[in-house]
């Protein structure tokens, strides 16, 4: 009896201590840029450019960039998302269409974000001859995006109660209209939740934009969708492999970071909250 | 008129979903025809078991198999510090901790897993590869041992969510069973609510593991970019992935270099592709029952 | 002589190999309340389903026989589904109105049809709502979310939005199982009220209230029809020794 006593608070102390190990590594990992960062964190920093190579100055260009990327992708992305959500759940048929689709989208959701970069500069950049640009870069993103998107809409979709389309059929509604006017309505909130999560996800995105939408260093900003921009994430990167002073540079990076994070954490954070709002006041 | 507007509808939500298929068909197809060229010129035994990957010599050679063990060394060393400690933390939140801590927890754990890979590059290469570095008094702390600890730290969340989400799900009668039959609260879990959670376990792990083969910005900046096969834990490595990143800026379209670079990419996708398949197949087995 | 409504000829229906309902033949009388009873599983809910196509969602469903709706078969290729649902309403077991106001929950069926005009549908929102006694006691809050009301006011707010298409028959499956005793009185009683205007199938488990709300009774076991009459001679002179046996409570 006390061999098992002993063993049952072995257990439970192991899961205790890995528990805490992890925490302790991200507290460590968080507390570092959060620190580093703020040292160079200014309203400066966020809201003018670089100056004297890249040694000086802030990151505003970066910031505009990514916001450019970003909010092309997922306006791309979204539209098609939603709709190939709505054929998985809602029509369905042939099955062996939708078994395909399925094994395509899980296939591409597994796919390494830097063979998304190589296909976007093999296909947009070169193929399309759309050069490094913001609309290369965009389109690569979408095309990451999507599966996610498609993923979070199908599982909303799934959420709405079997009553609902019932109810709209029996009075006299077309699939169409039950889909247009009830189904997505009812479930758009839990949609617009989850893409909020994947805006995180593709902001934060390098290895897609490298070769196909990133500069190390523009004065401007993006004036057009041809133009190659800076983004916060190849920023960093730049800055801590390319650099030529890290001891101005390193902070710099630091500082792009705790931007970066912020920003990140910040969606993310908005989207969990409201998805924890909504699981609490739903009536159905 | 309203047959006219269903039709049309449904037209268009068809076309979106074969837009899925098309864009991986047409990945593929970029990628092995960029790719498959290679193979003019070099035999592929040859460049999958060849150990020198000089790309750019004159008479250069294309042996992938040190990019292949940087990729394996530092999954591998990913997997061993990312399971426990991911397992433990699912384990203490889905068991142990109150509803409270587990409420905070879980939301927690999934901004975590939503942070830049290029920010744990960031902090793995200013911060814990110097100490590393001065610790084991190396010449460089860009080595294996860091790229593991990062990529580890990284793919904690994923096995952590998924598994505590695995063990949640098991039906709170099995539970009780357990508990009622006099078992302690270690024995209950050991013996049944693992067991009964095997397959969502299993699941997370090969999805850690598949983000850690395709992951490029840590190794691209923490691995250290030496293309040999690492003897120890201290060794520079350079995986795939980084060498696609790391080298596509010197290549010029259509040369050799180039294409041998999308013959890595084909290798990378394959690798995840099986990676996928067996993750498909684990949960298949799962939601069959 | 009292007038058919719709009916069903030779009905069979099968979930893939297995069969659910047997050559059922059951006409159903205008302004008048059917009620069909029978043990759970003897296939009475697909039967009410089969009346405005509802089991055509469920997949592998297989139909054989014809539902005549007036002198329209509703199975030929030739009738519009949509159409058919909005001439034949149908209200469920679980109150299911849609996550939206009092109001567009009633107007839902006149808006997809896209052909009335606002102030059309407001007077009809009015009167669905009127018919289904519901209006005093949500007049004033239409815009509020119908998943405000009690379980009993929700089940009415349904019959008040299939009532909005003007139907010609209603259907109700087992429309008050979930609701309180109070509840389910005033709906058997809104029953009596609605048959002067609409053809009333109500599929029922509860005997009493089948008894307390219909003038013909069909009585269902294992698929099949096996008696239909007035409402009176199935309970007090049953003809078939099942029917007998289920009234009595031998078994359900």
């Amino acid at each position: 009896m006390n061999a098992r006593k002993f063993k049952d608070k072995l257990g439970t102390s192991v899961a205790w201590i890995c528990s805490g190990i992890t925490i302790l590594f991200l507290l460590v990992f968080l507390g570092r840029i959060i620190y580093k960062g703020f040292s160079v964190l200014s309203w400066n920093f966020v809201f003018t450019g670089p100056r004297e190579a890249m040694t000086e100055g802030g990151i505003y260009p970066a910031l505009a960039g990514t916001f450019w990327l970003t909010a092309l992708a997922i306006l791309i992305a979204m539209p098609l998302g939603i709709l190939t959500a709505i054929y998985l759940t809602s029509y369905g048929k042939p099955r062996w269409l939708v078994r395909t689709v399925r094994i395509a989208i899980n296939t591409l959701a597994g796919t390494p974000s830097i063979i998304y970069g190589l296909f976007g500069m093999a296909i947009f950049v070169n193929l399309l001859g759309f050069d490094v640009s913001l609309i290369a870069g965009a389109l690569t993103l979408a095309i990451l995006a999507l599966p996610m998107i498609i993923n979070a809409t199908e599982e909303a979709l799934r959420t709405v109660p079997q009553d609902f389309r019932d109810a709209s059929l029996a009075l006299g509604a077309t699939p169409r209209q039950t889909i247009l006017r009830v189904m997505l309505p009812t479930a758009l909130p839990n949609i617009l939740t989850s893409t909020i999560i994947s805006i995180g996800r593709v902001a934060g995105e390098t290895a897609p934009i490298m070769f196909t939408a990133a500069t190390f260093f523009s004065r401007q900003l993006p004036k057009g969708l041809s133009d190659e921009v800076m983004a916060l994430p190849y920023h960093i990167y730049a800055l801590m492999t390319e650099g030529t002073h890290p001891a101005k540079q390193v902070p710099i990076a630091y500082g792009t970071a705790l931007v970066l994070l912020i920003l990140v954490i910040t969606i993310s954070a908005l989207a969990i909250y409201i998805r924890y709002n909504i699981r609490r006041k739903r009536q159905w | 008129m309203n047959s006219y507007k269903e039709k049309l509808f449904k037209g268009i939500t068809y076309t979106a979903s074969l837009l899925a298929i098309v864009i991986l068909m047409a990945i593929i197809y970029s990628l092995f025809r960029e790719g498959l060229p290679l193979f003019k010129v070099t035999r592929l035994s040859d460049f999958i078991f060849g150990s020198a990957w000089y790309p750019t010599h004159a008479i250069p050679e294309f042996g992938a198999l040190t990019l292949i063990a940087g990729t394996l060394s530092v999954t591998l060393g990913a997997l061993i510090i990312a399971v426990p400690l991911g397992l433990g933390s699912a384990v203490f939140i889905s068991e142990i901790a109150s509803p409270r801590l587990r409420e905070i927890a879980k939301p927690l754990i999934e901004l975590l897993a939503g942070i830049p890979s290029v920010v744990y590059g960031l902090f793995g290469m200013a911060f814990l590869a110097p100490l590393i570095r001065d610790w084991f008094n190396l010449d460089t702390g860009l080595n294996v041992l860091s790229t593991s600890i990062i990529l580890g730290i990284m793919i904690v969340p994923i096995i952590a969510s998924m598994s505590e989400d695995a063990l949640s799900n098991v039906p709170k009668n099995i539970r009780e069973a357990s508990l009622a039959l006099g078992a302690t609260r270690m024995e209950s879990i050991t013996r049944t609510i693992i067991p009964a959670a095997k397959s969502g376990i299993l699941g997370s792990v090969l999805m850690g593991f598949g983000r850690a083969i395709g992951e490029t910005m840590v190794v691209l900046m923490v691995a250290g970019g030496s293309a040999q096969i690492p003897g120890s834990i201290f060794d520079s490595i350079r995986p795939l992935t980084s060498t696609i990143a790391a080298e596509m800026g010197e290549t010029v379209m259509g040369d050799l270099h180039y294409r041998s670079l999308f013959a890595l990419a084909i290798l990378l996708f394959l690798l995840t592709f099986i990676t996928n398949l067996f993750t498909e197949l684990v949960f298949l087995k799962r939601s069959k029952r | 002589m009292v007038e058919t409504q719709i009916r069903t000829e030779q009905l069979k229906l099968w979930f893939g190999k297995n069969q659910v309902l047997h050559d059922v033949s059951l006409p159903v009388y205008k302004n008048i309340v059917t009620a069909v009873i029978g043990p759970s599983g003897c296939g009475k809910s697909t039967l009410l389903r089969c009346f405005n196509r509802m089991n055509y969602i469920i997949a592998d469903t297989r139909i054989e026989g014809k539902v005549l709706l007036g002198k329209e078969d509703i199975y030929s290729g030739r009738s519009d589904v949509t159409s058919i649902r909005t001439r034949v309403g149908m209200v469920f077991q679980k109150p299911n109105p849609f996550p939206k106001s009092i109001f567009n929950n009633v107007a839902y069926g006149l808006q997809i049809q896209g052909k009335y005009p606002k102030c059309e549908i407001r007077d009809r929102v009015e009167q669905s709502l009127k018919a289904a006694w519901l209006w005093d006691e949500v007049k004033n809050r239409l815009n509020c979310s119908a998943m405000s009301l009690s379980g009993g006011q929700q089940q009415r707010l349904c019959i008040a939005r299939a009532l909005a298409n003007g139907p010609e028959v209603l259907l109700l499956d087992e429309p008050t199982s979930a609701l309180d005793p109070q509840s389910t009185a005033k709906i058997e009683e809104l029953c009596l009220e609605l048959k002067k205007t609409v053809t009333i199938l109500i599929v029922t488990h509860n005997i009493a209230q089948a008894g307390r709300v219909s003038d013909y009774t069909a009585f269902m076991y294992l698929g099949n029809l096996v008696e239909f009459d007035l409402t009176e001679k199935v309970f007090t002179v049953p003809s078939d020794k099942r029917t007998e046996a289920y009234l009595t409570g031998v078994f359900g």
